[in-house]
């Protein structure tokens, strides 16, 4: 284990980041736990409102108020050589010195839409170098060059003019790539991406997705991918967490996750993939009933109300534990416990 | 960006024209002109009427011709030799008599949009950024009272307490001893002393309604992906408000000075009139009241035209921050 | 579905809330926007002021404890009285409304008249008086005021009294209906102005729309107060006073228009693109039952905020323009009216309260404002 404990670089526990509204308190994100390995991929996977972004951005303290982290630790472990330091991310201060030294240098982020991510008034070579000036001592002729580099690196064609591009004269796809080029351009060794496929086309994104691989294997820094969209974990992941309503409800190696689901949920979602060799005209397999809204979470299991396996008065009361299956997979779901174990 | 300016200074042609016959139909519509109210009031005070002075005016200016005629006579004189008519009532032709009121204008309507930028701008920043905090609801407050009190009703309650309480005259723009004097700079340092009252008073409205601007513009604003992203950067709070979502929210605001700027000189007739400013205010309404056409259609012409070149002006302005605009 | 019902949540379906439990999902917009109103304590608060005060402009004859135009050259600049309640008395304390009568001294020197307060002389005040006959909203004979001295003759001035000794409190309470039913009028002929022509521009876009836009540049270009001041200089002076009004309010709504037109053409702007009038235009309903149903009742809460956005600017540039002189003429009593007797220092330095018509107008626009931005933020409750 102390091999595995070296090859950590991000440890989430018991992460609450709740929401403080007129209407109510929303969880956002309601207890979750999982670790990034340094230079592998991991996929946060869920139905929008399942509170993977408010976890990506949780890590990085940038969660817009009235949210805040309430309860939990982020982990960060920062090798300096030979050493390695862990810092609680969820205990600095949103808007202090320290997480602004963690942000942009060694964990930075992309968003889901590359237009209204950067800035419209500025060119991108501007916010490329506003990156590499924030954290690293250079001049701004250097900086420039940087900027330059990791554009060509980044696949944008003749980088030395487009560097004075305004975002709106540059394509989706052309859009991301700067948004990437800017993230990486202080070498973090921790890559956030938020969906960052889902505004661009299905050629546009396999490019985008070729490209983060790519990049990972030459610069080595982990990726959190959050997506939606099965096929993407499939291609990209080493690990999967899956969520459902704030709840990291079960994660695992992707193997494991795509040919062993255990809990419901994964196996409803993995369900409703369509599939070569599906009959014309068969019904695609759905999640019945609806995403409950966030001011009534269901009590206990968050996913009773919708789950063909859950076990009345026992689902709807008891919220399910994390329960260890071994090789680092988890799952929360009562079926797995020992008391429940008969109803599976 | 300079195929932008010449498209939208020859846009303004056309308007200015239509302004100018706009104008000149407001000057009509009273019933009768200056010259027959003139002859009337003579012959009533028994004065002799010289016959070949009036027929020389008629002559002039085509009174008693058509309408259109009299207007082309008018632009004609505009355009061929600068001569925008005769006072009638003063009896000076009316570019002896509205330069320097106009320039006055200018100078306190320019002055007041600095106040009023100065003000508001830092303002606005605060109540967005510290949105429903005690100050900005103090602000708010007082920005709704300062768009609610009409600019002469304040202008009233400053000069009754300064009459009443400092026994000080606050009227005109300049000392009693500077009035008639040339220019020379004790008269320009007067000026400046005596500036800083109606632009105040002229200033209350528009502040008031710059911060509501500000503020709402940057509310919209700050919650952008961008001004995100720029966080996940790890750029100090700050810097970031200041460079990103203000730097955004400055083009609507810029957007404004088109209108803020005629709305000053127009708002300052109002109380250019209560406080006696040697502005336009008071002789236009002066000359409108006496139907004193030509002066009061020079004052209503100029004006206009000044509002066209405030929007151009905004206009390239924002062009020039916004490269969305400019790339077009 | 019987009829083709909007698909965006734009036009949300009339339906009562069944639950007592506040369900966002059910409700209907218009109760959406009430929630989200009444959360809104300023505009709640200006919303009661300004009905108030067109409660007051309703009843203006019994609300006035005098004729508006009654004079009276012995109580000239006479200044505010108090209502006292308490009555001490030999006979011990009664409690009724009074006020003190006036004295008159004269200062030789300054030869000018002030007014001190006699105590000696008490008028007795009553609420319900019989007073000055006059006709409510020219139909009822009625006599009864809602307060007055019970002596018709006695002086009683509570906000002081004007150059020719009228009583302020009326002449103020005859300026609430003038001035602000000059804000309606003028705010309906813009609406109707603005609607039309907003809606054309924005429904067929087009050179129609850019004909409009460009009028509507123009008319924007021209500096407003030397516009109306030209216009209403342009006002015969031999017009009754009822045709001044109606000039008035053509002069003001005349700008005013092209606010709402732009208003309303932004919204069918956007809205001809939504899903919901693809809908209903692909179910074959007629285009004018797609505007009248399906686009008006959607933008139709930001009309009205618009609208009560744009009144307290008409009242302002009333003020405006009857305080030069240029606007409403006395014996019409309108605020603006009342404050041109405030035009020089020296009558404001006499006497104050000629002042207070200004506070009418500060409160009415500010309660109009309040209101307006409560409407216009709640005029989106799914934002």
């Amino acid at each position: 284990m102390a091999n595995q404990d070296q090859d950590i670089l991000l440890e989430v526990k018991g992460l609450k980041t709740y929401f403080f509204l007129d209407e109510g308190t929303v969880k956002a994100v309601d207890g979750v736990d999982f670790e990034i390995r340094r230079q592998q991929t991991l996929c946060i996977v869920g139905e929008s409102g399942c509170g993977k972004s408010v976890t990506a951005r949780s890590i990085l303290q940038i969660v817009d108020p009235p949210g805040r982290i309430v309860e939990g630790e982020i982990l960060y472990h920062r090798r300096n050589g030979n050493t390695t330091e862990v810092l609680n991310l969820a205990a600095m201060d949103p808007r202090g010195q320290e997480i602004r030294a963690v942000r942009g240098k060694e964990i930075s982020m992309i968003f889901q839409e590359p237009m209204t991510s950067l800035s419209p008034v500025h060119t991108i070579g501007n916010q490329i170098m506003e990156a590499i000036l924030l954290h690293m001592p250079v001049s701004k002729n250097e900086a420039r060059d940087t900027a330059i580099d990791m554009l060509r690196r980044v696949g944008i064609p003749k980088p030395e003019s487009r560097i004075n591009d305004y975002p709106f004269q540059l394509s989706g796809g052309m859009r991301q790539r700067a948004m990437i080029a800017m993230a990486l351009v202080c070498r973090p060794s921790l890559l956030i991406a938020d969906e960052p496929t889902t505004a661009l086309d299905v050629t546009t994104q396999a490019q985008i997705l070729d490209l983060m691989l790519e990049l990972q294997e030459e610069m080595g820094m982990a990726i959190m991918l959050i997506t939606h969209d099965l096929g993407v974990v499939a291609e990209m992941a080493d690990d999967v967490v899956v969520m459902y309503l704030g709840h990291a409800v079960e994660r695992g190696d992707v193997d494991s996750i795509f040919h062993d689901p255990k809990h419901p949920y994964t196996r409803a979602l993995l369900r409703s993939i369509p599939k070569v060799g599906l009959k014309a005209r068969e019904r695609l397999d759905s999640i019945r009933g609806m995403v409950p809204d966030p001011y009534h979470r269901p009590a206990g299991c968050p996913f009773h109300t919708r789950c063909d396996e859950a076990i009345p008065g026992v689902c709807d009361r008891i919220v399910p534990p994390r329960i260890p299956l071994g090789d680092g997979r988890e799952v929360r779901c009562l079926l797995y416990t020992e008391e429940y174990a008969g109803e599976r | 960006m300079l195929q932008y300016i010449a498209r939208r200074l020859l846009l303004m042609i056309p308007t200015i024209i239509a302004i100018s016959i706009v104008t000149f139909i407001i000057i009509q519509l009273p019933p009768g002109d200056y010259l027959t109210s003139l002859v009337a009031s003579m012959a009533e005070t028994g004065e002799e009427v010289d016959q070949s002075a009036l027929e020389t005016l008629k002559a002039r200016y085509g009174l008693g011709q058509p309408i259109y005629v009299q207007y082309f006579k008018w632009a004609w004189g505009i355009i061929s030799r600068g001569d925008f008519g005769q006072s009638f009532e003063w009896n000076k032709p009316v570019t002896d008599l509205i330069w320097e009121r106009l320039a006055l204008t200018f100078v306190l309507s320019l002055s007041t949009l600095l106040f009023t930028w100065i003000v508001a701008f830092p303002i606005g920043i605060y109540s967005a950024v510290k949105q429903y905090s005690l100050g900005d609801y103090v602000f708010t407050f007082l920005g709704f009272i300062g768009l609610a009190t009409p600019n002469f009703l304040l202008a009233l309650v400053l000069m009754y307490i300064s009459f009443k309480y400092f026994n000080q005259s606050v009227g005109g723009l300049f000392s009693p001893q500077f009035v008639e004097a040339p220019w020379s700079w004790a008269k320009v340092a007067d000026l400046m002393k005596h500036l800083w009252i109606p632009m105040v008073i002229l200033g209350t409205s528009g502040t008031a309604g710059l911060i509501r601007i500000m503020r709402a513009n940057l509310l919209d604003e700050l919650h952008k992906p961008y001004v995100v992203t720029a966080r996940a950067k790890g750029l100090p709070e700050r810097r970031l408000l200041l460079k990103y979502p203000v730097r955004v929210a400055l083009n609507p605001f810029v957007s404004t000075v088109g209108w803020t700027l005629p709305g000053l000189v127009s708002g300052s007739a109002i109380v250019s009139v209560v406080l006696s400013l040697p502005t336009t205010g008071p002789l236009l309404l002066r000359a409108l009241m006496s139907q004193d056409m030509y002066l009061a259609g020079s004052f209503i012409l100029m004006l206009s035209v000044l509002t066209v070149i405030g929007t151009l002006i905004s206009d390239i302005l924002l062009a020039w921050l916004d490269p969305r605009i400019r790339y077009q | 579905m019987t009829e083709a019902r909007p698909l965006t949540p734009g036009i949300a379906v009339e339906e009562p809330a069944q639950e007592t439990e506040i369900n966002l999902y059910i409700a209907s917009q218009w109760q959406l926007m009430w929630w989200r109103f009444r959360r809104h304590k300023l505009a709640l608060i200006g919303g009661t002021v300004t009905l108030i005060i067109y409660l007051i402009a309703l009843f203006v004859e019994f609300l006035a404890p005098t004729d508006p135009n009654a004079y009276s050259v012995r109580y000239t600049y006479a200044p505010p009285q108090r209502l006292h309640f308490i009555d001490r008395t030999d006979k011990g304390i009664r409690i009724h409304p009074y006020v003190y009568g006036y004295k008159v001294k004269v200062d030789k020197v300054a030869l000018r008249r002030t007014f001190v307060i006699d105590k000696t002389k008490k008028y007795p005040v009553r609420f319900f008086v019989k007073g000055t006959p006059y006709k409510l909203w020219g139909l009822i004979e009625m006599k009864t005021h809602l307060i007055g001295p019970v002596d018709p003759e006695a002086p009683m001035y509570l906000l002081g009294a004007d150059r020719m000794g009228r009583d302020m409190l009326s002449r103020m309470i005859y300026g609430t209906r003038v001035s602000m039913s000059i804000g309606l009028v003028g705010v309906a002929l813009s609406l109707i102005l603005g609607i039309l022509l907003g809606g054309i521009s924005g429904y067929y876009g087009g050179s129609i729309d850019t004909l409009i836009q460009r009028i509507i540049e123009f008319l924007r270009s021209i500096p407003t107060i030397p516009l109306w001041l030209g216009l209403g200089a342009a006002l015969p002076p031999n017009w009754p006073p009822l045709r001044v009004y109606f000039g008035i309010t053509v002069i003001l709504s005349l700008i005013g228009w092209t606010g709402l037109a732009r208003v309303v053409r932004g919204r069918f702007l956007s809205l001809r693109e939504e899903d919901f009038v693809l809908a209903a235009r692909l179910d074959g309903s007629s285009e004018l039952r797609i505007i009248l149903r399906h686009m008006v009742p959607s933008f139709l809460s930001h009309i009205i905020a618009s609208i009560t956005l744009s009144i307290p600017s008409m009242i302002l540039s009333e003020t405006a323009l009857s305080f030069l002189g240029l606007g409403l003429r006395p014996p019409v009593v309108s605020w603006g009216v009342l404050l041109q007797e405030a035009q020089n220092v020296r009558s404001v330095a006499t006497a104050p309260w000629l002042l207070i018509p200004g506070i009418a107008v500060v409160v009415a626009v500010l309660a109009l404002n309040f209101l307006g931005d409560g409407l216009r933020d709640a005029a989106d409750p799914y934002a």
